[in-house]
């Protein structure tokens, strides 16, 4: 049973600037990946990355209805969140090299990515284990009576972990600010949902603890933002505590590194066609006009041929850092 | 690397096999064998097959005797406890070893007491399979060598063989053990091979391997240490020192008198662990020798092990968090000759026994 987002969110309008903004924002996330997959046989790129190549709308939907004084967390497969949110492109791409100019200076890598400037949450590689760290910040956030927002990112598998129930009942009693977004992309690694859930009910599962909970079943970019608009508007007020979003989309990659893998036989490729078919990147360009969206392109390969400039340039971290920032002090 | 192993009872039906391979030969064998064996855990039934470890097992034993599961590793161990307490003989399979932090408190405190606390009256012959990983970055939370967590509680059983003849036997063995075994692999061995016979063989836990006989110092490798200690000891063995060269295989239980009798020979005992060295393998290790040693016997001991902080993703950064054959031929030369200026194996010579089979990203 598909449960749809009430029309009155869907009909929510974007301005030209929005599409504009958005449309950037799609764009940088998948040329920035695209260029990572083209230099990672080179073995520059030390670091195992999961793309969300196909799935950046999840994060640009929600990142841009966000104030850059919300938070968000992100996962191992977080690039797309931790550029939405405005996360450095350079850092992040120095961060991939292994350089001393990363986001943690070459010691986390691409699963690790963070940037407290601008509020994104440190990611973890072991599934579902951030989604109560999200939790508590957004309890801190209350606390000190702010009306900031925590929009915490995981996977349709990181709902299998034991923690995911005990935080949905955490943030439920204590009405958290923060916004669950689960990014449905149908696969744990290789093993479908078929094989993991009895059901796919996962909204209602989420209601039962007291949480409305929305599915957006298509991966619409300005669905997904109104949605959002419109959910952290109730949590701003303070007026529920934690809203979910179970938003469907699709890795057109593999679950880890740069290639396609539909050879593997675990999936289809006829599965891929309606989410290439819709593909937001391509959906918002086309609202632009040619000029504008030229621009906007030529803009984008600049930054990221900047941010890849400047990581194989930027130097290793030396041997002295192996051993700072074991403890804080 | 094949591996000169002095093997219990060398058998005319033996070949070269990779470590990979005899975890799976091990476990299907066990499997036809006993109707009560089964596998399941994230991955073992998709077509990685936890690189190539479960492959197979589905199409010989069906999916109720091989199944992946939800990402639940907390509630898919007591599952197992559970099915082993009713009898059953679960191999839980874990792609990373870090993922059983998940799991902690159902071993700990179920899966390792409940035999004792239960008065006898259940069993828990539950075999966890978990992997150690390595390089490509994949960092702090993808490396790490935790069996000295498990060490330390009574009721467990840990071993963390170092070859695929052991890989095999020790595999067969824990299957057919009664009690909780956690099986440390490491990412590095899978594509090792060595001489493994085709038939099953079992030896009891507890029993450590003398690999290299020397009487100027014992160094002890611990899992894929074992292989970078092997290559320091031909690096020594050219500077004329000879060092003995111990696999422990089985850490909980863990063979001193194997280790004391060698430490009692050379005097010297150098602990090179896969893990960080406090409060760690090594650290039992010394200890357990010390202890033992007796009449006034002293001895030098050396550890060596993870540096003490947390896995770095930069490769810049990662060869200074490892032992490799260099550090650890380093050690024991200063320890075997204390008074003369210090050596350096080249460099290059040194690298050799890193496994160059192995690519990222895995
Ligand atoms: C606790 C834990 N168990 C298993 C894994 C191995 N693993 C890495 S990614 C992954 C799949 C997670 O799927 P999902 O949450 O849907 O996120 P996606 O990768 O699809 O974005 C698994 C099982 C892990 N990293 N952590």
């Amino acid at each position: 049973m598909t449960k749809r987002a009430p029309n009155s969110v869907v009909a929510a309008v974007a301005s030209a600037a929005d599409i504009e903004r958005i449309y950037r924002s799609l764009r940088l996330i998948r040329r920035a990946e695209e260029e990572v997959a083209r230099i990672y046989p080179s073995n520059k790129i030390k670091s195992p990355v999961h793309l969300s190549i196909g799935q950046e709308a999840v994060a640009v939907g929600v990142c841009d209805a966000l104030r850059p004084d919300d938070v968000v967390s992100p996962t191992y497969r977080g690039h797309a969140a931790f550029l939405a949110k405005g996360g450095e492109l350079k850092a992040m791409m120095a961060e991939l090299y292994g350089k001393a100019t990363g986001v943690t200076g070459g010691k986390g890598g691409s699963m690790h990515l963070i940037d407290m400037s601008h509020n994104v949450l440190g990611a973890s590689a072991v599934v579902g284990t951030t989604i109560p760290v999200a939790l508590g910040y957004a309890l801190a956030l209350k606390r000190m009576g702010t009306d900031r927002v925590v929009a915490a990112f995981f996977g349709d598998g990181a709902t299998e972990e034991g923690v995911f129930a005990e935080s949905l009942n955490f943030a439920a009693l204590h009405k958290l600010p923060i916004l669950f977004v689960c990014e449905n992309n149908f696969y744990a690694i290789h093993t479908p949902i078929t094989k993991r859930w009895a059901t796919e009910r996962l909204c209602e599962r989420v209601e039962t603890y007291g949480i409305p909970a929305h599915q957006i079943d298509d991966g619409d970019v300005l669905k997904i933002r109104a949605i959002t608009a419109n959910s952290i508007a109730q949590i701003r007020r303070g007026e529920r505590g934690p809203i979910f979003l179970e938003c469907r989309t699709y890795r057109w990659r593999e679950h880890v590194g740069p290639n396609e893998d539909f050879d593997a036989g675990y999936r289809a490729r006829t599965d891929l066609a309606p989410w290439v078919e819709d593909d937001q990147v391509a959906k918002l360009g086309a609202k632009l006009s040619d000029s504008l969206r030229a621009k906007i392109d030529a803009s984008v390969e600049r930054e990221i041929s900047d941010a890849v400039a400047f990581a194989e340039a930027s130097d290793f971290p030396g041997p002295g850092a192996l051993r700072t920032d074991v403890y804080a002090n | 690397m094949s591996m000169q192993t002095n093997s219990p009872s060398p058998s005319a039906n033996t070949r070269l096999l990779t470590y990979v391979d005899a975890l799976r030969e091990g476990v299907a064998q066990e499997m036809r064998r006993d109707p009560r064996v089964f596998v399941f855990g994230l991955d073992v039934d998709d077509h990685k097959a936890i690189q190539g470890s479960t492959f197979g097992l589905v199409e010989e034993f069906g999916p109720e005797r091989v199944f992946g599961t939800p990402l639940s590793e907390d509630a898919m161990t007591g599952v197992a406890i559970g099915a082993a307490m009713a009898g059953m003989r679960p191999v839980h399979v874990h792609i990373r070893m870090d993922f059983l932090m998940l799991a902690m408190n159902q071993l700990v405190n179920i899966a390792a007491k409940s035999h004792y606390m239960y008065g006898g009256q259940v069993r828990v012959p539950l075999v966890v399979r978990s992997m150690i990983g390595k390089s490509w970055g994949q960092g702090a939370q993808h490396s790490q060598g935790l069996h000295a967590m498990f060490m330390h509680v009574p009721g467990l059983k840990v071993i963390a063989p170092s070859n695929a003849y052991d890989a095999k036997e020790c595999l067969i063995a824990a299957i057919r053990d009664d009690n909780p075994v956690i099986f440390v692999e490491h990412r590095l061995l899978y594509f090792t091979d060595a001489f493994v016979p085709e038939e099953t063989y079992e030896v009891p836990f507890g029993k450590a391997r003398v690999c290299t006989a020397g009487g100027d110092i014992t160094i002890v490798g611990i899992s894929n240490m074992l292989v970078e200690c092997m290559r320091a000891h031909e690096l020594l063995a050219e500077e004329g020192i000879e060092a003995e060269v111990i696999d422990p295989i089985s850490l909980l239980p863990l063979d001193v008198e194997t280790i004391l009798s060698s430490v009692r020979k050379t005097g010297r005992l150098l602990v090179v662990d896969n893990a960080w060295t406090g409060t760690g393998a090594s650290a039992e290790i010394v200890a357990a020798v010390a202890e033992r040693l007796g009449n006034g016997q002293r001895f030098e001991a050396v550890r060596m092990g993870y540096a003490p902080t947390t896995c770095p993703t930069t490769p810049a950064l990662e060869s200074e968090f490892y032992p490799d054959p260099a550090k650890i031929a380093r050690a024991a030369y200063a320890m075997v000759r204390p008074g003369q200026p210090a050596w350096s194996p080249d460099p290059e010579r040194a690298k050799l026994a890193y496994q160059v089979k192995f690519r990222g990203p895995f």
